[in-house]
């Protein structure tokens, strides 16, 4: 089996309006390093193993449904997990 | 000239949308469920607003796969009008039936009010009963209407005039004030505000009603009067 992990965030060229807002109450509280917040989406998919392209299937996942690639982006990390 | 009103798991305005179309329109009108794997009977597909789908992952986005959404996009591709309000719009945007996405309000607070629209291309097959540049009232109510395209795609919806409503006042911080567009042929339209809530001085307004007359009237010269 593979465990998937994909990371989806708004696309740097695109205002994160919830970042802004979270990165402002984090300054509130006195963290003023934080110079930026980028709020997104993690998504674990379990797959089995077969004769397939990995990374191909996963970008075809990402691209059409996962994320909405005029606004955001996706990277993901793959592990081989031991079926239980 | 007979409407589909597509009904998802989630939608909320599809009572408004059939109360619109059927008592203040006066044209024939059907729910469909999401579930349906054909509108040939249909001459006008309706997408109304709501929580389609709960809204899980994005605004939108799960409905594309529902079945009869390929239908929606075979209608749309016959040239059949198709409206999309709100979370309809949100959808013709995932399907990619219209080009750019939906982000957060700016403010991030849902907006529920009447906004002040411009009338901006009034060729359209919805926009004929408008004059150009007319002022008209109608209801937002959203949470994510905050209408992002690049510079390409704005430039190109400029250029082909699909840019159909602006905001007077914009309430969600869109990219050009957009509040509506169509796609290059002009038979999709998805718009933010609901002229479907705006039908009837009770409500406030009636200058949603003149965007389903024009429909019908696009309609009645294309088919009926060409006969």
């Amino acid at each position: 089996m593979y465990k998937v992990k994909v990371y989806v965030t708004l696309r740097e060229s695109v205002l994160d309006p919830q970042g802004k807002a979270v990165m402002s109450s984090l300054h509130k509280m006195g963290q003023s390093e934080v110079e930026d917040v980028r709020i997104g989406k993690y998504l674990e998919l379990t797959l089995q193993k077969g004769d397939y392209n990995l990374d191909e299937k996963i970008v075809n996942m990402c691209s059409k449904l996962l994320s909405n690639p005029v606004i955001e982006d996706y990277r993901y990390e793959v592990e081989e997990v031991v079926a239980q | 000239m007979k409407f589909a009103v597509i009904v998802f798991p989630g939608s909320n305005c599809d009572t408004d949308m059939y109360h619109a179309v059927k008592d203040e329109l006066g044209a024939e009108v059907e729910y469909v469920w999401h579930d349906a794997t054909n509108l040939n009977q249909f001459d006008g597909i309706l997408l109304p607003g709501g929580f389609s789908y709960g809204d899980y992952l994005r605004s939108g986005a799960i409905a594309q796969f529902s079945n009869v959404m390929t239908e929606v996009v075979k209608a749309a591709r016959e040239g059949k009008p198709v409206l999309g309000v709100c979370n309809g719009f949100q959808i013709l945007l995932e399907t990619g039936l219209l080009p750019g996405a939906m982000r957060r309000n700016e403010s991030l607070k849902f907006i529920c009010q009447p906004e002040e629209l411009v009338v901006e291309n009034t060729s359209t097959i919805f926009t004929t009963q408008y004059e150009k540049g007319e002022v008209i009232s109608v209801p937002v109510a959203h949470g994510e209407g905050n209408y992002y395209c690049d510079k390409d795609t704005l430039q190109q919806l400029k250029a082909n005039n699909q840019i159909v409503f602006t905001y007077r006042n914009n309430p969600n911080g869109s990219v050009e004030n957009i509040a509506g567009i169509t796609n290059e042929e002009g038979n999709v339209l998805g718009m933010m505000p609901h002229p479907e809530r705006a039908v009837d001085e009770l409500l406030g307004s009636k200058d949603g009603l003149k965007l389903f007359q024009s429909i019908v009237k696009s309609w009645r010269e294309r088919y009926v009067a060409a006969k």
